[in-house]
């Protein structure tokens, strides 16, 4: 098997050890990084795309995720060395204060760090300034706050309205989720989007940055 | 543990067992047959020749009981086992015989043609949970007489699943035979690995009429397995008490028992039934009651209680539509019979108290029968200690979505649904249409359709069964879309 297939292997049946393995090989080996992160990207977008035609589950692309985030690490010092760019910008993510439902923000961060985002996952109940300033210190360029109940998501709102008020809302793309998000609160609180799923959320996170 | 669900105290199956015996020898029960007769003669019953009652006796019922087989193994048209009808094992086939079909396009009520039924036959052969097919269809395109070869000869040609079937006619029993000896290769091929089962209906009350009685004797002299399908109407011709409708049912199963085991000990024979809570409003016979399926528990009881396998009609509805009704009255009834153990489960797809067949409502019933196969799987023990090293595991990681654990055992601990069922957010099921369920199964029955890998049967048998089913010089085999 080539070097690709192997790593697609190694990231569609979510070994970890495999695809670390593999992107060591690739550096003793000398092989062009942005060749063999090419390799990785292919594969976990491979994984994206059967969970998006329901032949993959969560737990199969999760673990896709952090495999591909396994060989990402070990690829990281090189990364510096070399000063490749491979980055597609960084991202806070969180769920809002007096929220504690994390798991789809947590799925959410974890396929935006394999598709290449940097991605700085605040947790649980974070208070909305924390976004913003952590937002500012690092210079994110999308934030994504989730909520999942109907209390808690008029946050978003507040989020969105701070920004406006400290002057930077176009510093940052706001995603917004969780259930009770609709296109309609999107539009009313003046978010950039919201997806139906994770890895959607991914695609439009690539395409805002894109425009 | 496997859920259970029980409806009879155990005296009172005793009960019902002696007051069906005392039924049939004080009372007796109708034989139409001249042969059935002459069988019952011959074992020194009498039977009137005028009234044409025959009153038979406790002690050969229980002789009777002692020889009918315990289970009853079910075999592809490949040879491969299906199901063994026994125990609490389940097995589920389509509701039989449709007069019409909810078409799927024009939502309409209408009379089956061959196409229909080619159709359904194939997808049918696809559904995973669905392990056997039946002559779900009758076609209208082909003149009565030859509706039950005919729908055989598609059933054979078209699926590997083994077959729930029947004879309307009595001249159609040798021919269905022959087509099935075709497939095994020979008589005691087919008595070793049934591949059809005959589904047998006496009238109520206490009849079997000369058709019915012509079923199961042919059927147990070839040893292929009978279904008696008793069904009183409570109220009507039945009594309007439950336990009393559950007692002719028992009466009118025996006296059929009692003729097969007379032509052959150990003919293979199936307790089963479809009574029905008569509707004192409208004169109906609704599959949907909550009373029909109460009766059909209490009935299988009985028939467990007497070591038999079971059958039952459940998991119907009497809507014409797809609508709430037609899956909630569907969803209540298959789950109730999975969780009692019912061997054959008959009835996916049906509507309109047993009339109707819709190729949308089988495959969504196939959902709810591979619900209920997982559910009577009940809760099982994989782990020791159960938990405790997964909720240590979460302390350093804050879900288990990717773990070892969750991947190793996801897909045995949840059933995974087909497309078919709706858990998509608002929003993404707002993206893709707000399809009704309707909708999607629409959209399965085609990918089905076109997924369907083509007939597999050999060319020579596929011959050999046109000759079989040849008439008048019409040439079958131009009616199938080989």
């Amino acid at each position: 098997m080539s070097f690709a297939e192997n790593c697609k292997e190694a990231i569609l049946n979510g070994n970890i050890e495999l695809a670390e393995k593999l992107a060591n090989q690739a550096i003793e080996e000398n092989i062009d990084i942005n060749i063999a992160i090419d390799a990785f990207s292919l594969a976990i977008r491979k994984a994206g795309d059967l969970f998006e035609e329901g032949d993959f589950f969560l737990p199969e692309l999760m673990r896709s995720a952090e495999a591909m985030k396994g060989a990402m690490t070990v690829f990281e010092p090189k990364i510096m060395e070399d000063k490749v760019d491979r980055s597609l910008g960084k991202v806070i993510i969180g769920t809002i204060e007096g929220d504690i439902h994390d798991i789809g923000k947590t799925l959410v961060a974890a396929l935006m760090s394999a598709e290449g985002f940097e991605v700085f996952d605040l947790g649980a109940d974070v208070p909305v300034g924390k976004f913003i300033d952590k937002a500012e210190e690092v210079g994110a360029k999308i934030i994504c706050i989730s909520a999942l109940l109907t209390t808690t998501m008029v946050g978003q709102k507040k989020l969105i309205d701070q920004l406006k008020e400290r002057n930077i809302r176009d510093k940052f793309k706001v995603l917004i989720g969780g259930a009770p998000v609709s296109k309609k609160w999107v539009e009313e609180i003046g978010a950039d989007g919201s997806a139906e799923n994770a890895v959607s959320a991914v695609k439009l996170a690539r395409k805002l940055l894109e425009e | 543990m496997r859920p259970v669900i029980n409806v009879l105290e155990e005296e009172i199956k005793e009960k019902v067992i002696v007051e069906a015996m005392e039924i049939l020898e004080e009372i007796g029960f109708f034989v139409e047959n001249t042969e059935a007769a002459e069988i019952l003669r011959n074992a020194g019953i009498n039977v009137d020749s005028e009234t044409q009652r025959a009153l038979i006796p406790a002690d050969l019922v229980k002789k009777s009981l002692k020889t009918a087989p315990q289970s009853i193994s079910l075999y592809n048209r490949e040879g491969d086992i299906v199901s063994e009808l026994g125990g609490n094992n389940i097995c589920f086939d389509p509701g039989s015989a449709a007069l019409n079909v909810l078409d799927s396009e024009t939502n309409e009520i209408r009379k089956p043609v061959t196409k229909d039924y080619i159709e359904f036959t194939k997808v049918v052969d696809q559904l995973e949970h669905i392990q056997a097919q039946s002559t779900a269809i009758i076609c209208s395109d082909v003149p009565e007489d030859l509706g039950d070869r005919y729908r055989m000869y598609l059933s054979l040609i078209y699926s590997n699943k083994p077959i729930v079937t029947g004879t309307f006619i009595k001249e159609s029993f040798e021919i269905m035979k022959d087509m099935l000896v075709s497939i095994r290769g020979g008589e005691k091929e087919l008595r070793d690995k049934p591949l059809a089962i005959f589904d047998a209906c006496p009238s109520p009350p206490l009849k079997w009429s000369d058709l019915t009685c012509q079923s199961i004797i042919d059927c147990a002299k070839y040893g292929i397995p009978s279904e008696f399908v008793s069904m009183p109407m409570t109220g009507a011709n039945a009594p309007v008490t439950i336990l009393g409708a559950i007692v002719q049912h028992a009466a009118e199963t025996l006296a059929g028992l009692v003729i097969t085991q007379l032509v052959s000990p150990g003919a293979p024979v199936i307790w089963g039934g479809s009574p029905a809570a008569f509707d004192m409003r409208k004169a109906t016979t609704p599959m949907g009651s909550i009373d029909t399926m109460i009766l059909d528990l209490g009935y299988v009881e009985i028939g467990k209680f007497l070591n038999l396998p079971t059958h039952a009609y459940l998991g119907m509805s009497d809507a014409k539509i797809l609508d709430m009704q037609t899956g909630f009255e569907t969803g209540m009834g298959t789950l109730l019979a999975g969780i009692k153990g019912v061997n054959m489960i008959s009835g996916a797809g049906m509507m309109d108290f047993e009339t109707t067949q819709s190729i949308q409502k089988l495959v969504i019933d196939n959902e709810i029968c591979g619900m209920t196969h997982k559910f009577i799987k009940g809760i099982i023990q994989r782990d020791e200690p159960i938990a405790k090293d997964l909720i240590k595991d979460m302390e350093e990681k804050t879900h288990l979505l990717s773990h070892d654990h969750t991947l190793k055992w996801f897909r045995e601990e949840q059933y995974i649904p087909s497309k078919i069922i709706d858990r998509s957010t608002t929003e993404e099921w707002e993206n893709k249409g707000r399809k009704t369920i309707g909708d999607r199964a629409n959209e399965t029955v085609t990918k089905l359709l076109s997924k369907y890998p083509g007939v597999s049967l050999d060319e020579d048998i596929i011959e050999d069964l046109t000759k079989i089913m040849k008439y008048e010089n019409v040439d079958f085999k131009t009616k199938l879309d080989l």
